[in-house]
């Protein structure tokens, strides 16, 4: 069976559906629907079998690369640190196809948001490469 | 920013046992080990030797049991070490393995202590790295499987075996120096407070494979039957008057409960009876230490039965205390600073605890917990907006899903100014 990421952003992607405030400004309740909307897409995916993985990454960026030789690495936080795309965290799947893939990433999106109403979030949705050839090759 | 995803690592099953493992105790194992290693034995032979004993064991126990199991697995594993030298393992397992049974007299209790006190010396010495010695303490003293102990740490067991592997080839041979230097135990006392919190930031949900704070405060109980040190004593102590709460720590959901809204009802009475005592015996000694002092603020939490009740001005005598163990505390223990910080806003005033704060800036302004005390003490001001506006500032740079809801929680909660309601 296919693996898939889906990954939720911080910021990046397209347009916003439904622009919101950072979650720190909803209403105390709102924040509890939302939370508790996450442990139960986890709870689900376990129960229908289809969880792998699931994690967070902390929002704090910092791009490296080789400084050279007998140099220090080199760092920076990007260009345009405030817009770029910036990953916050994915769940890993195992599912019987790209369909239940996509089917999954929108219910993942319908967490409520202020007010309760739904987020409509964009989610990101990448296939994971398997490692070994195919076992039977192409003709 | 959104709420990313949750892992479910509460749902990890425990790990089995390695099958020679089973059935024996793990004390009884790493005894044994301890013994072997400390008569000059390399390491991992020594490991080896032991496994080999362990499945000789359960084959003949059944039908001959022993009556000094220690004695009997440490003349087998010796004899395997022997056979080892000389290439003749396989030759006369069946008959010595049946009549491995010692004369009386085994090890005594103080031996078996100075051996775990060696054992531990030599899983933290301190040319292994911090990561490499909780492993190998874990694995040799603690007795848990390669399984576990990944499982704990979150890494592949592949990983792990190879960690532990590569401390083990650093140890092998006679050691590079003698292993009981007053800095020495320094060194073991972290590592077993490293294990600690390890197992304290964790999910903590009970039934969580494995316990590893359980596992930290067992092995600081043999240190002191080991260690007349005070503070092997204030370590075991800390640990056992902070795990007293952990019941209390989370609700039901998962979610963070601070120390001033934890249902006390829940905490372990008889475990800060042990902490107290134990901390009494260390006092005593009159050789006051950081661990001594740590274990007295939080035996003041602890004493109180309500949070009302805390005695701050006394817990900031004891920061006091601790601070004038650093020539330079902001530097090198800003951690302590920050929760004076805490006990100066309780004890002189919210302001005055925010000045104390000031101080940290340049080492912890980017750190979450800098911004989550900051919060903490413009609420005990009683100044909102600002309170909110620190704890989002501490919820972005929070590494710990849990800590980080909680933060989250504790800005909307803030900003729509409304008064905490417990919990129903």
């Amino acid at each position: 069976m296919p693996k898939y990421l889906l990954l939720k952003h911080y910021r990046g992607g397209p347009e916003p559906h439904r622009p919101v405030p950072p979650i720190d400004q909803w209403a105390p309740e709102d924040v509890e629907a939302h939370m508790a909307f996450q442990h139960h897409v986890s709870e689900l995916l376990e129960e229908n079998g289809e969880y792998v993985d699931a994690q967070a990454l902390a929002p704090a960026r910092t791009w490296v690369r080789y400084g050279g030789p007998d140099a220090a690495p080199v760092t920076t936080d990007g260009p345009h640190p405030e817009i770029s795309d910036l990953v916050a965290g994915w769940w890993m799947i195992d599912v019987e196809s790209e369909e239940r893939a996509v089917e999954l990433a929108a219910y993942v999106s319908s967490e409520p948001g202020p007010g309760g109403e739904p987020l409509y979030e964009w989610i990101d949705v990448r296939e994971v490469m398997w490692e070994r050839p195919a076992t039977t090759d192409p003709a | 920013m959104t709420c990313e995803p949750t892992r479910r690592s509460n749902r990890v099953p425990p790990a089995p046992p390695e099958p020679a493992l089973r059935g024996f105790g793990r004390d009884l194992i790493a005894r044994v080990l301890a013994g072997l290693v400390r008569r000059g034995e390399d390491f991992d032979a020594a490991e080896d030797a032991l496994q080999e004993a362990l499945l000789e064991a359960l084959r003949v126990w059944p039908e001959h049991p022993p009556r000094d199991p220690h004695a009997w697995l440490q003349t087998v594993a010796t004899r395997r070490l022997v056979d080892a030298r000389r290439s003749e393992a396989a030759r006369r397992r069946r008959e010595e393995a049946t009549h491995a049974e010692p004369p009386a007299g085994g090890p005594t209790t103080a031996q078996e202590g100075d051996d775990t006190l060696f054992l531990l010396f030599c899983c933290c010495h301190p040319d292994l790295a911090p990561a490499s010695q909780v492993a190998l303490t874990l694995r040799a003293v603690g007795g848990l499987t390669t399984r576990e102990i990944a499982d704990a740490f979150y890494v592949p067991e592949a990983t792990m075996a190879q960690r532990i592997s590569r401390a083990k080839r650093a140890l092998a041979g006679p050691p590079a120096r003698r292993l009981d230097r007053p800095g020495d135990l320094a060194v073991v006392l972290r590592v077993l407070y490293l294990i600690y919190t390890a197992g304290h930031i964790g999910p903590g949900l009970p039934g969580r494979p494995p316990d590893l704070a359980g596992e930290a405060i067992r092995l600081a109980r043999q240190l002191t039957l080991a260690t007349e040190e005070p503070e092997a004593r204030g370590l075991l102590a800390l640990m056992l008057l902070n795990h007293a709460r952990l019941p209390a720590r989370l609700d039901s959901e998962g979610r963070v409960i601070t120390l001033d809204r934890q249902d006390r009802g829940l905490w372990d009475t008889r475990e800060i009876a042990e902490g107290v005592r134990v901390l009494q015996s260390a006092l005593a000694a009159r050789r006051p230490g950081r661990y001594q002092i740590e274990a007295a603020i939080a035996a003041l939490h602890d004493d109180a039965a309500s949070a009302e009740e805390t005695d701050w001005p006394q817990i900031l005598a004891w920061y006091d205390d601790l601070l004038a163990l650093s020539d330079d505390p902001a530097r090198q223990d800003p951690a302590a600073v920050l929760g004076r910080a805490v006990a100066v806003g309780h004890v002189l005033g919210a302001a005055a605890g925010l000045r104390e704060t000031n101080r940290l800036r340049e080492v912890l302004g980017d750190r979450h917990r800098w911004h989550a005390v900051r919060g903490h003490l413009h609420e005990l001001d009683g100044d909102l907006p600002a309170a909110a506006t620190a704890y989002a500032d501490a919820a972005r740079r929070a590494t710990n899903v849990a800590e980080r809801d909680h933060l989250v929680r504790q800005a909307a909660r803030a900003r729509a100014a409304e008064p905490f309601r417990l919990e129903p």
